[in-house]
């Protein structure tokens, strides 16, 4: 056990709160190139789970000849066990805002756009007075890039960034193929930059505080700071930010209940690191990356029951278009109860691993791919207690 | 126009399974491979229709990448290399294909789609025997649509591919069909799950023709027809669409673009048909009520200045647009010319006008006939369709069920010998045949009109009329001068007649929107609900796409040239009913038995 | 063809009849009725040039675009194993007992529609639920009875 604590960082809630939009309206007078040199400079990768470096992704998009670009921020945080993006759009709307019209700037983009889930309807309200305010002061200043939002109604793939999209455009939230990327067609086909919540913030603290302060936080990989859902069996649960590419048993030590046996890192689609390697587990895009999830489960739980709610979720969560999702998810959630029930032998979980594998392998957007994830980590380290 | 020249020229240089190829830029992997004949199985995949890339059957092992792709939905870039039938590969299709299976209804063996099924068929070249997960068939509610004359939906048997929801939306703008629900009970669906006939379907039967599994198929009457064959009381009398005699050769093995009249005249006398006759006609007939339905509508606007003369004048033959038109257009049904197709006007007298010259008795008569489309077998079942006092037509097949009967009779297709249709409606000429193709009914009415009204043929080379021969995938145009006519037709005399073909009902719809817009002044409008015509009908067999359509064309254009006639007013049994029953065209009698009338129908 | 409703023509004159105003008008309907009716479907499909079966997909693909009748206030409790390892069972049990309906159905008086839902993102303070778009979390059997009285009451 190390004696010293995680340290805290003050980058997305606190430290300067931009309330008059100073670090826009200051970034707005840099040049796009040094905008992006110092993104670049800065290594910050997404936010979303993906960890798409930022400023290629910018920079690809303002390549793409086009009048009509798009800059969408992912507010539809469905990802079990993550609620930071909640926090943020309550807590410092107008860093947001600030960093996606930085980005409109770069990208040559006339219009931006929130996708928010519906669960969050209640932050309408709040969110709508804050953007008048956004859309004033930008009209005041000349800019045009004015901001709006959009509602999701209860469905998890619309996180996906195409499913996005065709939501959006009023039709099932059913991703695309890929490529096209959505630098080149996103948003109604056209050039569209999409970033996590927590993403554009940073990069405001980024133009804020140079890249050099950036990258001191984190290591050479996992730059910055991340905000962490904590939940689960722990005595603090809540939103902590802290440095990205901590090890995972410093994390336990601070926030477990000392009887922590598993956590799971990046919610249902993310992985089951079990007591024994929580040792050698970095969190960050060098070990298992996280969009923020963090759940811990002491040694009272059933890691059955916590597999069997991550599968029935991601059966009802999926489009249900591709087939290795769509029947794949079904067959991993019965698979287990007939294992459980001993209707199958045990053996029967070696064949579900490999067609967790198949459809990691052959689903057609990530959250199919990501079911083997936890399937697998669950099964392969807790594999008693999916017998008895 | 220049920038896209450029793009199309640039090549991509690419290895698949060790063998080096190059492709045009944007070529997928899947046609990569079929370049050199390497078959990557599909599912979700049809040429007709956008990329859908849902069922991953086609997936594929890219050396450095941490995914398998799909072969369909991936552009092939420089340098790739593609192994289709690697470890990888093979393990996770397998997967695949039994997952489709543990969610499916696999009674091959009752199954209307048995031996032709595209999932059936991947599933004995895998060697999917094993069972290998959980069976879901009892966790999912599945449901039946039998309440519909021409098409089933059986949803336990369906593999969720989408080809019939991008096929109504795609190619017919009609959208009855879509995709309900999410994830585990994701499903295809009508608005609110009503069956088939309560919605905006058209019978078309496009979707059916596309479904790769028995999901979606035509209601068949296979078995009705044998008993009325079998039943010495009867007396079954067939007629065949022009659009048959090209295709049916595809169901009974041949290569697309056989013109296969002679053996299919054979083939029906074989099953036992009393009499074997044409629907070419009809056809035939079709075009001179037609013809002078649309003179007496121009002599109206023109010469009368009536303000009331519905024009532009649509076609009717094609009872897949007429409902189509019924849902979407109603105003407009006033423009359909009354005539009936000609499957129907076939029915009306074979009870009537062969009945008294063969000395039958109509109650007696059995009426077949054998269409490459499914929305025939709802036109027969409309209440609007008993002229002669009995139901017309009384069973309508498609090319896919005619070919499945000479299977059970157990003839030897390609062998046979070939034999000429009957006589007394039996007889057909080159402007019949060309009905079964998209323009062909506005060519053929042409051919008749110009020499109705100026005495002359018509001023195109061996008669082809090439700039209304409608093309796929676009609306076709084209204006036709009218010259030195007969003093009859004086109001005529320098009258650009303007007409339009589509084919297709998403093109359809453009046509009328901009027709509903005032944006254009046609005299007339040939519409035909599939896309390249009859030929490309719901029920001609599968696989159709374009290539196959473009076979068929082009077997249609010959059989055209190759018949002694090829105007419809010279064909000699038409000239005979005129004499001997009907009186003349769009006399009474021709009203009672050739005309129709249409019902306005909710869109929504 | 369907009788007019204002509100759907309000709808779609303040969002607009392209396709991208699809959500917003649906959502809208909810936000009256809460859920949205086969007529209602029909015009707005009418209104947007798209067939009535695409409306109907696209609405039954989101869990909160309801096409069948719901109670005035619509209970979505959070399933995920977060809440559910806090006691999601005794707040559904004690929602059960009090409205006297199970989970999916909706109480007699057409008040209440119990449902239970994936993440809400309030895991930190499980369980939770939301009552139409209302968020309550940290619940106990206590706490939600003195909600669900006090809806009852409304
Ligand atoms: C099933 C699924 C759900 C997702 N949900 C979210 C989400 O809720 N929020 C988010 O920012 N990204 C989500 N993503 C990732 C997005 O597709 C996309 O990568 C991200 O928004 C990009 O932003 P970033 O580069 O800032 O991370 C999801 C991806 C998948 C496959
Ligand atoms: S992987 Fe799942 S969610 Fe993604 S496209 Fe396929 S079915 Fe839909
Ligand atoms: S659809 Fe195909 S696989 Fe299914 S039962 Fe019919 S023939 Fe067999
Ligand atoms: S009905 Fe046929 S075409 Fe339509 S999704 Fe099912 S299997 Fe595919
Ligand atoms: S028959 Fe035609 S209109 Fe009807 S669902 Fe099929 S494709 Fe659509
Ligand atoms: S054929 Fe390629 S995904 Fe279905």
């Amino acid at each position: 056990m190390s004696d010293t604590k995680l340290k805290r960082v003050d980058l997305i809630f606190g430290e300067y709160s931009n309330v008059k939009y100073k670090v826009l309206a200051d970034t707005l007078k840099r040049t796009n190139e040094e905008i992006l040199e110092d993104l670049l400079e800065s290594g910050l990768r997404g936010r979303g789970g993906a960890g798409f470096p930022t400023a290629m992704k910018w920079k690809f998009t303002a390549q793409t000849p086009g009048e009509e670009k798009y800059v969408i921020c992912n507010a539809d945080e469905g990802e079990p066990g993550t609620f930071k993006d909640r926090e943020i759009l309550s807590r410092v709307p107008r860093k947001v805002f600030s960093g996606m019209a930085i980005c409109g700037k770069v990208i040559g983009a006339k219009q931006g756009f929130i996708y928010l889930r519906g669960e969050y309807k209640f932050l309408l309200p709040e969110l709508i007075k804050e953007l008048d305010g956004y859309n004033e002061f930008a009209k005041s200043i000349g800019l045009d890039f004015p901001i709006g939002i959009r509602l999701g109604s209860g469905a998890y793939i619309c996180g996906e960034e195409s499913a996005l999209f065709e939501s959006m455009e009023g039709k099932r939230g059913e991703p695309r193929n890929k490529p096209p990327y959505p630098t080149t067609s996103g948003y109604l086909g056209k050039p569209t930059v999409i970033n996590n919540v927590e993403t554009f913030v940073n990069v405001l603290m980024i133009m804020r505080l140079g890249s050099t302060q950036f990258k001191l936080l984190g290591t050479s990989d996992s730059r910055g700071s991340k905000v962490f859902s904590v939940s689960g069996d722990t005595p603090i649960p809540g939103i902590y930010e802290l440095e990205l590419g901590m090890p995972l048993d410093r994390f336990v030590d601070e926030f477990g209940d000392g009887d922590t046996k598993a956590v799971q890192v990046g919610g249902a689609s993310g992985f089951c690191v079990p007591r024994k390697k929580f040792k050698d587990t970095v969190i960050g895009f060098e070990g298992v990356p996280t969009g923020g999830s963090m759940m811990l489960f002491n040694s009272s739980r059933s890691m059955y029951n916590v597999l069997h709610n991550y599968l029935e979720f991601f059966e009802e969560e999926s489009c249900g278009q591709c087939t290795p999702c769509r029947v794949g998810c079904q067959q991993l959630r019965k698979g287990i109860e007939a294992v459980k029930k001993s209707e199958k032998k045990s053996l029967y979980l070696d064949q579900l691993l490999k067609l967790s594998e198949s459809m990691k392998l052959t689903a057609k957007c990530g959250l199919g791919q990501s079911v083997a994830n936890s399937f697998s980590s669950i099964v392969n380290n807790f594999k008693e207690e999916m017998i008895y | 126009m220049k920038n896209t020249k450029k793009e199309t020229e640039k090549k991509i240089n690419l290895t698949i399974d060790g063998i080096e190829v190059c492709v045009d830029e944007g070529t997928t992997i899947l046609d990569a491979a079929r370049k050199l004949n390497i078959h990557i199985p599909t599912l979700c995949y049809h040429e007709d229709l956008c990329v859908a890339g849902n069922c991953r059957v086609c997936i594929v092992e890219q050396e450095k990448a941490k995914s398998l792709p799909a072969s369909c939905a991936t552009p092939a870039s420089e340098g790739m290399v593609i192994h289709t039938n690697s470890m990888k590969v093979r393990l996770a299709r397998k997967h695949i294909v039994e997952l489709l299976l543990s969610e499916h209804h696999a009674d091959c063996t009752k199954c209307y789609k048995n031996g032709i099924c595209e999932l059936q068929g991947l599933a004995s070249q895998m060697l999917t025997g094993d069972h290998m997960f959980l069976d879901l068939v009892p966790d999912h509610n599945y449901t039946i649509d039998m309440f519909n004359t021409a098409i089933i939906k059986d949803d336990s048997r369906c593999i969720r591919c989408q080809r019939c929801v991008r096929t109504c939306e795609e190619l017919q703008g009609v959208s009855a069909l879509g995709v309900a629900y999410r994830g585990n009970h994701m499903k295809i669906s009508t608005f609110f799950e009503h069956p088939l006939f309560e919605v905006v379907c058209t019978n078309c039967g496009q979707c059916v023709n596309r479904c790769p599994t028995g999901a979606l198929i035509e209601r068949n009457y296979i078995d009705q027809v044998w008993d009325a064959i079998y039943d010495p009381t009867k007396h079954v009398v067939v007629q065949t669409a022009p659009a048959v005699r090209i295709a049916l050769g595809e169901a009974l093995g041949m290569p697309p673009g056989k013109i296969v009249t002679g053996k299919m005249v054979t083939a029906l006398k074989r099953l036992g048909f009393n009499a074997v006759l044409d629907t070419d006609f009809t056809a035939d007939l079709t075009i001179i009520e037609e013809g002078n339905e649309l003179l007496t509508r121009l002599k109206k606007a023109l010469l009368d200045k009536d303000p009331n003369v519905s024009l532009p004048m649509f076609t009717s033959c094609s009872p897949g647009w007429i409902k189509f038109i019924e849902h979407t257009f109603p105003e407009f049904l006033g423009n359909l010319s009354t005539c009936k197709s000609p499957q129907q006007m076939f029915g009306a007298l074979v009870k009537t006008y062969y009945a008294q010259k063969r000395k039958l008795d109509a109650k007696n008569i059995v009426s077949v006939s054998i269409m490459p489309c499914t929305a025939k077998k709802f036109e027969a079942n409309r209440p609007e369709m008993r002229s002669s006092g009995y139901k017309d037509v009384d069973f309508v097949l498609t090319t896919r069920e005619l070919g499945i009967m000479i299977k059970q009779a157990g003839l030897d297709f390609e062998a046979l010998p070939e034999e000429h249709f009957d006589s007394l409606m039996g007889s057909s000429t080159g402007a019949a045949v060309i009905f079964g193709t998209t323009g062909g009914v506005m060519e053929a009415a042409l051919r008749t009109v110009y020499e109705v009204v100026t005495g002359r043929e018509i001023p195109f080379e061996g008669l082809n009329i090439t700039p209304v021969r409608g093309t796929e995938g676009e609306v076709r145009e084209a204006s036709l001068k009218i010259e030195k006519v007969k003093p009859e037709w004086k109001f005529l005399e320098g009258v650009e007649v303007k007409c339009a073909v589509a084919n297709g009902l998403a093109h359809a719809k453009k046509v009328m929107q901009d027709v509903k817009d005032g944006k254009a002044n046609y005299h007339f409008i040939e519409i035909m609900a599939c896309p390249g015509g009859c030929l490309g009908g719901g029920g001609q067999p599968i696989p159709t796409n374009k290539d196959i359509r473009t076979k068929r064309k082009q077997a249609i254009y010959e059989e055209d040239l190759g018949m002694p006639i090829r105007k419809s007013h010279e064909n000699p049994e038409v000239q005979l009913i005129y004499k001997e029953f009907l009186g003349g065209p769009l006399g009474h009698k021709s009203h009672e038995l050739l005309h129709t009338h249409y019902t306005p129908r909710k869109r929504y | 063809m369907a009788t007019n409703n204002n509100y759907i023509t309000e709808l779609v004159d303040k969002h607009g009849r392209a396709r991208t105003s699809l959500m917003p008008i649906l959502q809208g309907v909810i936000e009256k009725n809460n859920f949205i009716s086969d007529q209602d479907m029909t015009e707005i499909a009418m209104e947007l040039d798209l067939s009535p079966a695409q409306v109907y997909g696209t609405a039954t693909f989101y869990s909160f675009l309801e096409t069948q009748p719901r109670g005035k206030y619509v209970i979505r409790v959070c399933k995920t194993i977060t809440c559910d390892m806090h006691g999601k069972r005794t707040v559904v049990q004690t929602i059960e007992d009090m409205l006297k309906i199970k989970v999916g159905e909706t109480s007699p008086n057409k008040k209440f529609t119990l449902l239970e839902t994936n993440c809400l993102g309030w895991c930190h303070e499980g369980p939770a639920m939301l009552i139409n778009e209302k968020p309550f979390s940290g619940l106990t059997p206590e706490k939600v009875h003195d909600i669900i009285s006090e809806y009852m009451h409304k």
